[in-house]
């Protein structure tokens, strides 16, 4: 179905190549899974396959790619929409018209097809996905998820035989990405539709997969069937971590597949005493303090008398769906929306007070558009300019972000970054400012394994030397293994406020791979389970 | 009302052509009357056709702008006229200190008496840019400008569809300025300020570029512009045909709404330049492939708003040519200062421009939240139920 024949796509600008020497062949009504370092080049992979690249992007492609039998080189994608449909990152940003049915028949417009025919797909298309509720209502009202789910249906209500996505689920809570993902699958097993997408939360995808294909550094690529090539990758999901730990063969790479095989490690586990997590201690003014905070925006209600301190040392993960109040939290903490009622302090004082250096030293907060914080017209400027503000050192922030990115050449502008770039970038900068809370607001979005487990090592650290954090995720795994304490949010209120493994363990949606894994004993992490075995030897 | 067919008719959005040849009629009556009777009356049944029928959508919120914008320009043009105005001879209602110009700004004055005469000529002719622009306004609540996309000719289509975009491009920008302002704070930048402003507006322009060309990607993978070969020859005749029919038909427009030019001259360039610069556009739109999904249905509703918006327009423009715009009330004398005549045909003529109010189906509401009584369940921990996004997002 698609065919890369020695492929290079090099960018004006550029020294090297993004994909080099590619050979590819994916047969029709696979799921490829496409999986890199964060920046390694899978967007541009992606966007080869509809003639995007280089039609669209600039740069030039030398090789070809076929889809469908089409050339890329000789079709624009305008041509190729009626075999490719593509999703963007970001679903809003791709859509044309207002409401959900005139967004379905958006593309069946552009290419002509018949008004009846029309009315017929947008049926289809609406019970297809679920949609059938929503059909008037506006998209900028949707959640991320039902978002998702009409970017989808748009491009397949052109009945495409290619489907490519970019990062499907990685604005999307649990739930929701559950929702898209068994919506893919249904399409692969039922239409027999091929469906490439890239993602960094492997832990979500890569049992759906039929084949991974691995986007190296360099630009080079390798494909295989997924139990082959995850094995190899020097990073992987925790249920494949768990696997190789305790030398399960084949490697498991879903909760199923690992439960059925963990039958001994369980016996084992059972006998050990259950891991100790030190509980930071609860003394010292709390950092941060929302009493009773209640937000409203018009008639919405983002926030219902919500109580919350954070102490210094805690590490406190906010969870909650898509729409749940978490946002709104962290912007009433750092001062950026008043509350309509009830107190916060930051430092026992009150943030909307502070200015300036007064407040980048005690607060540091990473908003969920990470690109908003960054204004030079260069990485190297952008680290310059806050080493200034800060008063760190020459070349502090340089250095951190070199250490949560590296290999980024310094005068990229920071647009043109990739996204899990982009906000490691911004981390460098708020980490740099030396602040003693961090708020976070999604900081793993885009960010592959081993730049999360950096994130997580500058965090603890930060906690360690008596600071505070508190971060909004949808990232389960990560406040397995980062949070001390979790507050869940649901409809505005908190419904859940305790230590971490108390909070995830049981829950469906929010426990970590291996607490699922193990269940019903209380290990969180791969590490922790590492910790136990070789206590034991 | 069983006549059109609308007892227990669906509600549906009555035909955008439809609504805006309705308001042009009715702004084509206000060009050529100054009775503030006449023009009040016609700003009254726009605003009553207006929220008998607008949508829920942010546009349909518009036409109180649009009569705000009126109120500014009647008063900016009254206070321009008793600041600068040229002395009409008549009642002296105020005087003001005369501010003495050199010789080579003969012409133009400051202060100085004002007479009633004169302030009533600025309120007449105040008041016809409110009737206007209140037209305008009504037919801006009543079609949402992405709805007009539809129908607009394939030819002008991809023109169209970039004037709408960049319409989406203001409302953005204010939500980006307000987030770059926000990091600038927590960057521990001072948000205000002539170094500010540069620091916001680049990444604002970056910004709405950016997303732009998102927009345009999405558009071109999705088959926006697509089209069939056409020879280039065929291509140069219809370019003609359009821009001459537009041209003749500007003119024709012009001359029939400027009161000095006669009547059936006007009428003729207007008709023929745009039979010409239709024929133009037909024979340009078959080069596009595009069809459109659950086209507008044109119905008797649709006739009904049509025939009252352009009859309006006709009876006055008849009545002007067949009794003179003094002696039909239409233009009243400023001097003496007399209460203006109702121009009695006109008058009715406006108050049937008010029948789409009741002639016509309901607007379907739009659902911008999702169907009450199904509660999200409380416990985020169980079956995950989508919510209404977060509006800080």
């Amino acid at each position: 179905m698609i065919r890369f024949e020695q492929v290079t796509l090099t960018y004006p600008g550029r020294s090297q190549p993004v994909l080099r020497n590619v050979d590819l062949r994916i047969p029709e009504g696979e799921l490829a899974l496409v999986v890199g370092r964060t920046g390694a080049g899978k967007s541009s992979l992606l966007q080869t396959i509809n003639g995007l690249a280089p039609h669209f992007t600039g740069g030039t492609l030398a090789g070809r790619v076929t889809v469908a039998g089409r050339a890329t080189n000789d079709y624009p994608p305008r041509e190729l929409a009626d075999v490719v449909g593509a999703v963007l990152q970001d679903p809003l940003d791709g859509f044309v018209t207002d409401t959900v049915e005139d967004e379905l028949a958006y593309g069946m417009e552009s290419v002509g097809l018949a008004p009846a025919v029309m009315r017929r797909r947008v049926e289809e298309t609406l019970d297809l996905l679920g949609l059938g509720p929503l059909r008037r209502r506006s998209l900028r009202t949707l959640s991320g998820g039902e978002q998702q789910r009409v970017a989808v249906g748009a491009v397949l209500a052109q009945h495409p035989q290619v489907l490519v996505l970019d990062e499907p689920t990685s604005a999307l809570d649990p739930g929701a990405a559950e929702e898209v993902l068994a919506v893919l699958q249904r399409l692969v097993h039922d239409l027999g539709l091929t469906v490439v997408l890239a993602e960094h939360r492997l832990e979500r995808v890569v049992q759906f997969a039929d084949r991974v294909v691995l986007v190296r550094d360099d630009g080079t690529v390798s494909d295989g069937a997924p139990g082959d090539l995850i094995s190899q990758l020097p990073i992987a999901p925790p249920v494949v971590a768990l696997g190789r730990l305790v030398d399960w063969s084949p490697v498991p790479l879903s909760v199923r597949d690992a439960r059925r095989a963990s039958t001994s490690l369980r016996a084992t586990l059972a006998l050990l005493p259950t891991p100790e997590r030190p509980v930071p201690a609860v003394e010292g003014q709390p950092l941060v303090a929302a009493d009773r905070v209640s937000v409203r925006y018009g008639g919405h209600t983002a926030l219902d008398e919500v109580t919350l301190s954070v102490r210094p040392g805690e590490i406190v993960a906010v969870m909650g769906r898509n729409g749940a109040g978490k946002s709104s939290l962290l912007r009433a903490l750092v001062g950026l929306v008043e509350p309509t009622a009830g107190g916060v302090a930051i430092g026992g004082g009150d943030p909307r007070q502070l200015t300036g250096r007064a407040l980048t030293s005690l607060v540091g907060f990473v908003p969920q558009e990470p690109g908003d914080l960054l204004w030079a017209d260069s990485v190297l400027a952008e680290c310059r300019d806050t080493d200034a503000d800060t008063g760190a050192g020459a070349g502090s922030t340089r250095a951190r972000f070199d250490r949560l990115a590296p290999g980024v050449d310094p005068a990229t502008h920071p647009r043109d970054l990739s996204e899990g770039q982009r906000l490691a970038l911004a981390l460098g900068v708020v980490l740099a400012g030396g602040a003693t809370v961090l708020l976070l607001d999604e900081p793993t979005r885009g960010l592959d394994y081993a730049t999360k487990e950096r994130v997580v090592t500058d965090l603890r650290a930060h906690a360690a030397a008596g600071g505070a954090v508190l971060l909004a995720t949808h990232d389960v795994e990560l406040v397995a293994e980062v949070a001390t304490r979790t507050v869940v949010l649901a409809d505005a209120e908190i419904v859940a406020d305790g230590p971490t493994a108390e909070v995830l363990i049981g829950s469906p949606q929010f426990a970590p791979q291996v607490a699922k894994v193990v269940a019903p004993l209380p290990w969180l992490t791969v590490g922790e389970v590492a910790a136990a075995l070789e206590a034991v030897g | 009302m069983s006549l059109l067919g609308l007892h227990g008719a669906r509600p549906r959005q009555l035909h955008p052509v439809a609504w805006w040849l309705w308001a042009l009629g009715l702004a084509a009556t206000a060009t050529r009357t100054t009775n503030p009777v006449l023009l009040l009356s016609i700003v009254a049944v726009a605003a009553l056709v207006v929220s008998a029928r607008r949508g829920d959508g942010p546009w349909g919120q518009s036409f109180r702008s649009f009569l705000l914008l009126g109120v500014v320009v009647l008063a900016v043009r009254v206070l321009f006229e008793v600041l600068f105005g040229a002395p009409l001879p008549g009642t002296v209602i105020l005087t003001l200190p005369d501010i003495t110009l050199p010789e080579w700004t003969a012409g133009v004055r400051i202060g100085g008496s004002v007479t009633a005469e004169a302030v009533l000529a600025a309120i007449y002719a105040g008041l016809q840019l409110v009737a206007i622009l209140a037209c305008v306004g009504a037919a801006n609540a009543l079609v949402e400008p992405s709805r007009l996309l539809k129908v607009v000719p394939g030819a002008l289509y991809e023109v169209a569809v970039a004037v709408v975009v960049a319409l989406s491009v203001a409302p953005q920008a204010v939500v980006h300025t307000r987030r770059i302002r926000e990091a600038r704070h927590l960057r521990g930048r001072p948000p205000t300020g002539l170094r500010a402003l540069a620091g916001i507006a680049l990444p604002v322009l970056e910004g709405a570029l950016e997303r732009s060309l998102a927009l345009a990607a999405a558009m071109d993978s999705r088959g926006f512009g697509r089209s069939r070969h056409v020879a280039p020859t065929e291509r140069r005749v219809t370019a003609a045909l359009v821009l001459l029919g537009l041209a003749a038909a500007c003119v024709g427009g012009y001359a029939l709404l400027d009161a000095g030019t006669p009547g059936w001259q006007g009428l003729a360039a207007l008709v023929s330049g745009t039979v010409v610069a239709v024929g133009g556009l037909v024979r340009a739109g078959r080069r596009s492939v595009r069809t459109v999904y659950r086209p507008d249905p044109w119905r008797s509703p649709e006739w009904v708003t049509t025939l009252v918006g352009l009859a309006t327009a006709a009876v006055t423009v008849g009545v002007a040519l067949a009794l003179g715009p003094e002696a039909s009330g239409l233009t009243p004398p400023l001097s003496p200062l007399a209460w203006p005549e109702l121009p009695v045909l006109p008058f009715l003529a406006v108050l049937l421009a008010a029948a789409p109010a009741v002639l016509t189906p309901a607007p379907q509401a739009a659902e911008v939240q999702p169907a009450t009584g199904q509660r999200r369940p409380a416990s985020p921990l169980a079956r995950p139920r989508q919510q209404p996004d977060e509006v800080t997002a």
